[in-house]
């Protein structure tokens, strides 16, 4: 239920000489199956080139790579780089999967083709996605490509560490052709990745006597940027062995936990405020948890589960009537006045709203004062509010809450007794208002 | 009976001395819970006065667990805290903790699940409203007056789904209504709960409320198909929740599962179980099984 389109598989390696620019990682979107309810959290995902830095201070092998967001900026980063690594490639920075395909890691041998394939690069759309930076980063004589991860087994409630003696392809096609090509070993979040952990990752994914101590220093590098980071998924592919006996991080992607954000003030750094949409942003801003849709009947509730319920019986009305969910939007427990103003006021800047629909089941949060918030909120917002409002309340105060609405008797206001009811009607005006 | 809290519960409140955990400690004792102390180090033998009862406050969980005989702590600390104040409780041998606190890191509650667990502990949430035997105890925030004491069993992941729920069925009422929490790592699973509403003998249907994301209702499907022999009807939100936010393969083959509600749906009804596609139409569900059943 997030807005954010998919970044699939990062797979996408530097090894262009052997693969070519196609190699990429699995482009079926899967909805992450640690990410629960819609409210819960916002993991962040980061850029190749944050995971990159991560990985860099915390002691994960990695090769130099320059973020530039010209292409000016991008042939001094070459002009850096290339006189120690002879090859430079050009990487888009977007959180989606198949960008070699889309033409967005390039190889550039001259600090001028450096310049070239990034004006060429930035400002590319893939999937949805609009590059605003490229990273250059050192080419690599690669030997031979491994796969490793770290990640919350939520079914487990613990850890698991993967990793494959077969990186570089796309994983999800290993996992379920040769599964046994795949080693899953658990990490109890105790004890974590100690030396033997490691030892035991990198027996069971069958490294050889002369690489597995390198990947085992590694995993446990990984596992302090896991940790320390308080990341929920860290994973390499590909981890490369070079020509030259180095175990590198080539490609990574990491998603950390903004629960933890309170003890990690620089990850805010982190965060890409320009990929939400400017609604979501308005409503992030505001502390609302707000995703925009493509539809008509704008919907506020408080609590997610029943937010994404209410879509659900607004989305089946409205095929009786021909319109659609509008949006997400969860104002959560406590709906003050101002809450109530801030949700009304983001959705009725929707141009595609035509009537909103109101769903409280108050528990702790009282109708009463939902009530109020929503005739205050009405006041503030003034000529501004011109959408009709269908209003359910049911639950904790609910009678003072319905009282107050009847007493006010705004104009635009219809009280509903039912979830189904006021769907319907919302659903019928947002029609009729076409 | 009723399933995990009973009338007999003895309960203490971590983080009792909070706004929170007064509000909700005010609101627990007017419904019949039986509260008999809260916890923090720094207001240890003060006795705070509740309408109805004076709760004395302790200094750790186990000078409570000592004075009171508690069975029953309910966590409403901040989420800095949170995982300390759960692991105390669980040295201090408290069976049955619930985690209110919304917002703990993931790699805290992995931390203290796994420590509990351990312990032998049960613990529901974090991040969740806790459980409710309607007449008999409530400990978290579910509010006690949507329904009263019944047939049905109850669980589910979201807060305001389930009183909308226990709302729909107050004809019928509930023995025990369980919210376990959305949050990635949770204590007491849908399997738990399931597997405890099976052995009560109050309960005769199960009502399952589950989300889109994850694969716990489809593991939960599968051991309905096992293990359940009483009727469960199930509600999946999210039907037509646009496809969501794609990632990482990792995740996505530990589980196996696209995470989708039509896929939950599929999942469920292979095991028996009747999925309403509104919350209205899941009641109906219910009652007609119980109606049948006289």
């Amino acid at each position: 239920m997030r807005s954010a389109r998919g970044w699939g598989g990062w797979a996408e390696c530097l090894d262009v000489e052997k693969s070519g620019y196609d190699r990429r990682g699995a482009e079926r979107g899967l909805r992450r199956p640690d990410d629960g309810s819609p409210d819960e959290r916002t993991p962040v995902d980061l850029f190749e080139y944050q995971a990159r830095d991560l990985f860099a201070a915390h002691e994960v092998p990695v090769l130099p790579g320059i973020v530039a967001t010209t292409p000016a900026q991008a042939r001094a980063a070459a002009e850096e780089l290339l006189p120690d690594s002879g090859a430079v490639v050009v990487k888009a920075q977007v959180k989606t999967g198949g960008r070699g395909k889309a033409g967005g890691v390039r190889l550039a041998r001259t600090p001028d083709e450096a310049e070239q394939a990034a004006a060429a690069i930035l400002g590319m759309d893939i999937k949805g996605h609009t590059v605003h930076r490229v990273m250059i980063a050192a080419g690599a004589d690669i030997a031979k490509e491994y796969y490793v991860s770290l990640l919350l087994d939520r079914a487990e409630r613990r850890y698991l560490a993967m990793a494959s003696v077969e990186g570089g392809m796309e994983i999800e096609q290993l996992a379920v052709e040769r599964p046994e090509a795949l080693a899953r070993v658990p990490v109890d979040p105790r004890v974590g990745i100690d030396a033997a952990k490691a030892d035991e990752i990198v027996a069971a994914a069958g490294f050889d006597e002369a690489v597995g101590p390198r990947v085992a220093e590694v995993l446990a590098r990984l596992w302090d940027v896991y940790r320390a980071e308080d990341a929920t998924l860290v994973e390499v592919n590909p981890l490369v062995l070079t020509g030259d006996g180095r175990v590198v991080a080539l490609d990574g992607k990491v998603t950390l936990d903004d629960n933890a954000a309170f003890r990690h003030p620089d990850h805010e750094a982190l965060v890409d405020a320009s990929a939400a949409d400017p609604l979501e942003a308005r409503a992030k801003a505001k502390h609302l948890n707000y995703v925009k849709l493509d539809g008509q009947v704008g919907i506020i509730g408080n609590g997610a589960g029943l937010v994404m319920s209410t879509l659900d019986v607004v989305a089946y009305a409205g095929e009786r009537h021909g319109v659609k969910p509008a949006n997400f939007l969860d104002i959560g427990g406590g709906a003050s006045a101002q809450v109530m103003a801030d949700g009304l006021d983001i959705i009725l800047t929707d141009p595609q709203v035509r009537s909103v629909f109101v769903n409280v089941f108050g528990g702790i949060t009282a109708c009463d004062e939902v009530a109020r918030g929503i005739v205050a909120a009405l006041g503030i917002l003034g000529d501004e509010a011109s959408k009709p409002l269908v209003v359910r309340l049911d639950g904790n105060n609910v009678a003072e809450g319905r009282a107050i609405l009847a007493a006010a008797a705004h104009p635009l206001v219809t009280l509903a007794e039912t979830m189904d009811g006021g769907a319907d009607a919302a659903a019928a005006l947002a029609a009729t208002a076409a | 009976m009723a399933v995990f809290l009973t009338k007999g519960s003895k309960v203490i409140v971590q983080g009792m001395t909070g706004s929170e955990g007064t509000k909700h400690t005010t609101r627990m004792l007017a419904s019949g819970t039986d509260i008999v102390g809260g916890v923090n180090p720094r207001k240890a033998g003060e006795v705070v006065g509740f309408p109805g009862r004076d709760v004395p406050v302790y200094g750790t969980v186990a000078e409570a667990v000592a004075a009171t005989g508690a069975d029953v702590s309910v966590v409403f600390v901040p989420p800095p805290f949170t995982k300390d104040a759960v692991i105390e409780a669980a040295d201090a041998g408290v069976p049955l903790i619930v985690v209110i606190t919304e917002g703990v890191p993931v790699a805290d509650s992995a931390e203290f699940f796994t420590y509990a667990q351990a312990k032998g502990v049960r613990l529901i949430g974090p991040n969740c409203p806790g459980l409710i035997s309607p007449g008999q105890s409530n400990v978290g925030i579910i509010p006690a007056d949507i329904t009263g004491p019944g047939p049905i069993g109850l669980v589910s992941k979201s807060g305001t789904l389930t009183y909308q729920m226990m709302y729909e069925l107050s004809d019928y009422g509930f023995s025990t209504c369980i919210g376990i929490g959305g949050d990635p790592v949770i204590g007491t699973t849908h399997i738990d709960a399931l597997a405890a509403f099976e052995a009560d003998p109050d309960t005769e249907l199960i009502v399952m409320i589950g989300e889109i994301g994850g694969d716990a209702e489809e593991r939960a499907a599968a051991f309905i198909a096992e293990h359940v022999t009483k009727p469960v009807v199930g509600y999946v939100a999210g039907f037509t929740a646009p496809e969501g936010r794609t990632m990482g393969h990792a995740g996505a083959i530990v589980s196996g599962s696209s995470g989708t509600a039509a896929a939950k749906k599929v999942a469920l009804e292979a095991a028996g179980v009747k999925v309403g596609k509104t919350p209205s139409e899941t009641a109906a569900l219910a009652r007609a099984i119980l109606s049948a059943r006289g």
